[in-house]
């Protein structure tokens, strides 16, 4: 196992590429030696970040791509998801009002939170050319 | 290449949706799609039957959001069986299982409908 390592992919800015994002983060991440859990919680986070940049920063338009960074190292993995669109910085990492947004019908603002909740750290820079949100999670959990 | 489907059945007189495979934003229309079928023809004692249902974005938990207060108004409830824990972890971390009848197994979930009505 190379403890220090990088992987990248770029895909269209597309929820159909969303299983072939998870599936790459897996792949890496298990060769890595991430626990399933562990392995789940980057899943999900990642999903969860690139579907805020497909609705955010493209509005959908699919001709637009992102570009997934996996950068290892011996203590950590840190994934950086960049985007060329317009760039966003959530307002709130709180738990959402479910109830009230039942109540609402209304949906979403959910993933932020979950990403805060999945990983240790989650930073946004704001490059003149593209945006980037930084996902890192230690390798070893803390209990 | 199709990671989601979702079968419709009925199981002592009530409906069952089996979910397979990932629901995420790109599948959560097909969901979308069986709710809104269900409710359309008046159905609302739903279960939904997460047995073989393997992954879940916030995208999927959206979906039972927009539809349940129609079901409920209407006096049903959509009731979320058979979840394995990667998923259940999912509603949990949002606090789902204070607002929804999440169940270990669909029998209780019948159950439950027949005490109710």
């Amino acid at each position: 196992m190379n403890k220090t390592a990088t992987y990248r992919i770029t895909v269209s800015a597309s929820t159909e590429k969303l299983s072939e994002v998870r599936e790459f983060v897996a792949l890496h991440a298990r060769k890595q030696g991430f626990s399933s859990k562990q392995v789940s919680d980057l899943q999900l986070a990642v999903d969860e970040a690139y579907t805020n940049i497909i609705k955010h920063a493209y509005q959908n338009n699919s001709d637009e791509s992102v570009e997934i960074n996996l950068s290892f190292d011996p203590d950590k993995l840190c994934i950086s998801l960049f985007d060329y669109g317009n760039s966003f910085e959530p307002e709130s990492y709180n738990l959402p009002d479910i109830r009230k947004k039942i109540k609402e019908k209304k949906r979403g603002g959910m993933g932020v939170y979950l990403i805060h909740q999945l990983m240790d750290s989650v930073s946004y820079h704001q490059n003149p050319d593209k945006n980037e949100i930084r996902l890192c999670k230690k390798r070893n959990e803390t209990v | 290449m199709k990671n989601f489907k979702i079968n419709h059945r009925e199981s002592s007189g009530l409906d069952v949706l089996d979910l397979h495979g990932e629901l995420d934003a790109h599948t959560a229309s097909q969901l979308e799609e069986s709710l809104k079928t269900l409710i359309s023809s008046n159905k609302s004692n739903i279960i939904v039957n997460c047995s073989k249902l393997e992954y879940i974005a916030s995208a999927g938990l959206g979906v039972f959001m927009a539809y349940i207060e129609d079901v409920r108004s209407s006096g049903g409830d959509i009731k979320l069986t058979n979840m394995n824990e990667r998923v259940y972890n999912v509603f949990d971390l949002l606090g789902f299982p204070t607002l929804y009848d999440i169940l270990d197994d669909e029998r209780e979930a019948i159950d439950r409908f027949s005490n109710e009505n």
